[in-house]
């Protein structure tokens, strides 16, 4: 049988992390350095790190995921990575030509302490960076926070690199929109929904058209997606910053505001009718835009099918895993289809995950177990505690899922053994609506392998 | 070979595999010059000096062509390696399935390193199966700032209370070794504590120059703590054999038992795939060590001949033709009539139907070329099965072997270790005064000494013919510059390239992971691949590419 060894019974570690529901932060900053047009991450840390988190990417997006690393020896790890980092300059800029390097950081550097402003600064003044090249970091130590904190440090370092606030205003009035750590599938249907409400935005980073990228036989090493430099340095002049998702996206709105004035607001990502009517009000509020019938009768679709569907998902108790600002969203979602939520947990660290899911769900579902910080092999030990009709979590819950024979929907980063989820938004009205039929088609092929033949039914 | 069975069709076929091994590279030889003069070329001026070195034309008039291998890697250059912890939690130590293995470090490591291999394993009967399990110290700040050997500790103890596993290995990441947690000593002291073995290795990321020193550190640990344990079985009979460097990968070494249990051959240990504690506890009582990897378990494989007096001979059980020749070299290492004869019997049933299956896919496969760039082995062996298949290997280069892997182990007199690999321990080991047994006298072992059967690899570099491009520590540039030039009908190498190669417009089969196909190994092995190669070659997809208005 499938994870044997995990008992029933719950005891408390203190040390030992088993099945975790999170990674590390590098990840994150290559991910969202390839949001930016043009860029090649670049891993300054020991190669290892860099290939793994390629790897990975990789197997999740069917893509190449390009960047290269510093390949500390035991030699620079005991004496710094300066000579490394600047070698790997010159190769780079030689070979690959970038017009952005995004460097992140990993646990070996930042033990190590190396300083990368200085090593920057120098490459610049020594002519190793060539005129008009730009080079930005992040520090992303893998020993603090989650691959979220390093989407999240890398969004910021954007900003704090980038973002110009321009003596004389912009003509036209445009927006900031930071969509999270979602996927490309997601960011280009936010992008056509902003669109679609007639409100400009700078969406920042954008990984559409980077990292789904069309087969034409022939391969671009700076694909054509990814949000442009220039528009990155005019984020400082918008007039207002929404970001989605606030453990991924608060870091760099707060940037932009402490930089360049430009005051923000913090959404959930938008997932299911609520959110997303949050988001339209806070597009309403920032820009005054009146939203357009083909937004009411997307709005109108996904409500449809919620009340044509309800008895599949009513009092269904689900076990929710993932990343905060996916599941917390997800958790509100379905408690507004009638389930009932009773484990939701993530491995990130998050006081918002907690606060938020706990207002979601006390009075519903009092029941419910929230816990951050926490790990899979704790979940599946719940789950045999208390059976769920339902699990939705990354990849890493199949094996719960055939463990315990659940029905299950993969959701969230990363999804290694489908495909689809880069290409089919979650987010929004019609994001949502794919979301649900998934959720619900889930339930329903599980109906039809269980029902005996006597009751099998034709028309559900 | 025995004279008892040898029918000629088998003859045919080995003959033209051997034809196709050998044959010169169809890319002109001038073409082939002025494509490594434009790679070099690129490169700033000591890049390029020093890759110049990593790349070879194969020159058949020069029998000792030597290569750089296993050197560093230059920043930036965009490499497929990875690192030492990789070669040993990842590749060497992970897949023995009934043992916890926990990552000292940083979520990430474990995390990556978590169901990726596909080294499959099925637990024993009675035995524990932790394969789908990803265990790890999860350092944070406060780890790093005081140090994590506490925490460490309690994450053994807690392993052992809620599992009781045989066994726990540890594995350091980088900043284990900068911030000096002494893992050995924690091991040693929960190992004493708990009445089982914990077993240290201090593999971190950046130890030596890619995934080659952690295989070496990991054979040491594994030498010296887990070959020899069982201290009580004297002997085990048979014709007994230790599968080592084989991780049954897509399930590689069940398809390779199969075969070999049918001939009575039986495996005691397994280095590593579907690998258990006892097995390599057990593993010195096995007569022969047949070894599938050489760069990953070549350091145990020698230790263990001059501790126990085990003997070693190279196998490659990739390819129809290549199994046979392997199970042949194990018949005449027994050199018993009656195994022979039914290793024979085997082959001829085995072969006669794998060759049944293969024609249809030889037909649409015969003449294409094949680019290889796979880890520290399968560059090699997968020559093979692709020339069984009527295709032609053209440039092949492994990530992270050493001179003798490319070579033949003739090479290793003359490989200097650089100051870069200095730090990976090299044990001493001396004859066990109680256990060394060697199972052939001194005149048998000179006889097949001569024979080239014992303790011997060719290398890659005498199988590829003339004008074939060998390239070592592939970079992307180079990738890139040889796909445009040469336009090879098919590349065999990883994930991270499997896309980018793909929307050049050319098939790519992973050579790690089988595209999550397989076995690939052995004679059912070898027609999966055919049909896999065929569908990749040949697949409608392809001819969609452009759009008809284009």
């Amino acid at each position: 049988m499938m994870l044997e060894a995990t008992p029933k019974e719950l005891v408390e570690r203190k040390a030992l992390r088993v099945n975790p529901a999170k990674t590390c932060q590098p990840i994150g900053a290559m991910y969202a350095a390839l949001g930016i047009h043009g860029c090649l991450p670049h891993s300054h840390g020991s190669q290892g790190c860099c290939s793994y988190h390629r790897s990975h990417l990789t197997r999740h997006y069917r893509d190449p995921i390009m960047a290269a690393t510093s390949s500390f020896t035991e030699g620079s790890s005991v004496f710094g990575g300066g000579a490394n980092l600047r070698t790997a300059f010159k190769t780079m800029y030689q070979l690959y030509n970038p017009d952005v390097i995004a460097i992140s950081t990993t646990c070996l550097s930042e033990t190590i302490g190396d300083d990368l402003p200085t090593i920057i600064r120098e490459s610049r003044e020594s002519g190793i960076i060539p005129e008009g090249k730009v080079v930005i970091h992040a520090n992303t130590p893998s020993y603090v926070g989650t691959h979220i904190t390093g989407w999240s440090n890398m969004a910021k370092a954007i900003v704090t690199y980038l973002a110009d606030k321009a003596e004389t205003p912009p003509e036209n009035a445009y927006i900031n929109l930071i969509p999270g750590y979602v996927e490309p599938a997601d960011t280009r249907h936010i992008k056509e929904f902003v669109a679609q409400l007639g409100v400009n935005a700078v969406v920042f980073p954008d990984t559409s058209d980077v990292v789904d990228t069309p087969q034409t036989g022939t391969f671009e090493m700076y694909p054509k997606g990814g949000t442009k430099v220039e528009d990155l340095h005019r984020t400082g002049n918008a007039q207002y910053t929404i970001a989605l998702g606030p453990d991924a996206s608060k870091a760099a709105a707060k940037e932009l505001e402490n930089k360049c004035n430009v005051p923000y607001k913090l959404l959930d990502l938008p997932i299911g009718v609520a959110a997303t009517d949050r988001l339209v009000q806070a597009l309403i509020e920032t820009t005054g835009i009146t939203p357009p019938e083909s937004l009411k009768r997307d709005r109108g679709r996904l409500v449809d099918i919620m009340t044509d569907m309800q008895q599949y998902l009513y009092n269904k108790r689900v076990a929710i895993s993932g990343d905060p600002d996916q599941v917390v969203p997800m958790t509100e979602f379905l408690v507004s289809c009638g389930a009932k939520p009773v484990y939701v947990i993530t491995g990130t660290p998050s006081k918002y995950f907690k606060q938020r899911c706990a207002e979601i769900l006390n009075d519903i579902v009092p029941e419910a177990v929230i816990k951050d910080d926490t790990d899979l092999f704790y979940l599946h030990q719940l789950i045999k505690n208390g059976p769920v009709d339902l699990l939705v979590s990354n990849v890493y819950g199949k094996y719960i899922a055939r463990a315990e024979d659940l029905p299950f929907v993969r959701f969230g980063f990363p999804i290694l053994d489908r495909v689809g989820h880069s290409y089919f938004p979650t987010l929004g009205y019609q994001g949502s609506i794919h979301l649900l039929c998934n959720l619900l088609n889930t339930i329903l092929e599980r109906k039809d392998r269980d029902d005996p033949d006597e009751v099998f039914e034709l028309v559900l | 070979m025995t004279e008892n069975y040898t029918p000629t069709s088998e003859q045919a076929a080995a003959q033209a595999n051997q034809e196709v091994m050998r044959s010169p590279s169809p890319v002109s030889p001038e073409q082939t010059t002025t494509t490594v003069e434009e790679i070099i070329t690129a490169y700033p001026k000591k890049v390029a000096k020093k890759r110049a070195k990593h790349i070879v034309v194969r020159d058949e008039n020069e029998p000792n062509q030597e290569i750089q291998a296993n050197a560093r890697t230059t920043p930036g250059i965009i490499t497929q390696r990875g690192c030492a912890f990789a070669g040993c939690k990842g590749v060497v130590i992970a897949p023995f399935g009934d043992c916890i293995h926990i990552v000292h470090g940083p979520v990430g490591c474990s995390y990556y390193s978590w169901l990726t291999r596909r080294n499959q394993f099925k637990a024993r009967e009675e035995g524990q199966n932790f394969i789908h399990y990803c265990f790890t110290t999860d350092m944070n700040e406060h780890d790093i700032v005081f140090g994590g050997v506490g925490k460490l500790k309690t994450a053994i103890q807690e392993a052992y209370d809620t599992f009781h596993p045989k066994a726990i290995t540890v594995h350091a990441t980088c900043p284990v070794g900068l911030i000096g947690d002494d893992i050995q000593g924690a091991a040693k002291e929960m190992s004493d504590k708990l009445g089982i073995s914990v077993m240290s290795f201090n593999c971190e990321g950046y130890k030596g120059v890619s995934q080659s020193a952690g295989h070496h550190i990991a054979n040491n640990g594994i030498f010296q703590n887990w070959i020899g344990a069982d201290q009580e079985t004297e002997e085990i009979p048979g014709y007994t054999v230790n599968l080592m460097g084989e991780y049954n990968i897509g399930g590689d070494s069940w398809e390779i038992e199969r075969v070999l249990s049918k001939c009575g051959i039986e495996v005691i240990g397994k280095f590593s795939g579907d690998a258990t504690y006892d097995g390599a506890a057990q593993a010195h009582l096995a007569k022969l060590n047949l070894v599938m990897c050489h760069r990953s378990i070549n350091y145990a494989a020698e230790m263990m001949e001059t501790k126990y007096g085990t003997p070693w001979i190279k196998v490659n059980f990739i390819g129809v033709h290549a199994f046979a020749k392997s199970v042949r070299k194990i018949a005449q290492f027994f050199d018993d009539p009656e195994l022979t004869e039914r290793v024979e019997a085997v082959l001829a049933e085995e072969i006669a139907i794998a060759e049944a299956q293969l024609a249809d896919y030889r037909k649409r496969l015969t003449g294409k070329t094949v680019f290889l760039f796979v880890g520290g082995s399968r560059a090699h062996h997968y020559q093979e099965l692709f020339a069984d298949l009527g295709m032609k290997t053209v440039v092949a280069g492994y990530e992270f072997a050493h001179r003798d892997d490319y070579e033949g182990r003739q090479a290793l007199p003359n490989i200097k270790v650089d100051a870069d690999s200095r730090n990976i321990e090299e044990i001493e080991v001396s004859p066990d005064p109680e256990r060394y047994n060697p199972p052939l006298s001194a005149e048998r072992r000179e006889q097949l000494e001569q024979e080239g059967l014992l303790s011997s690899y060719g290398g890659m570099i005498p199988d590829m013919g003339e004008g074939t491009l060998l390239v070592d520590n592939v970079s992307h540039h180079e990738l890139d510059v040889l796909i445009d030039r040469f336009k090879p009908a098919l590349i065999g190498s990883g994930i991270k390239d499997k896309y980018v190669i793909e929307k050049f417009g050319v098939p790519s089969k992973q050579l790690h992971n089988y595209d999550y196909g397989g076995p690939f190994a052995g004679f059912r092995g070898a027609v999966n691949f055919a049909k896999d190669v065929d569908m990749r070659v040949n697949a409608p997809a392809w001819q969609f590419i452009k759009a008809p208005w284009e």
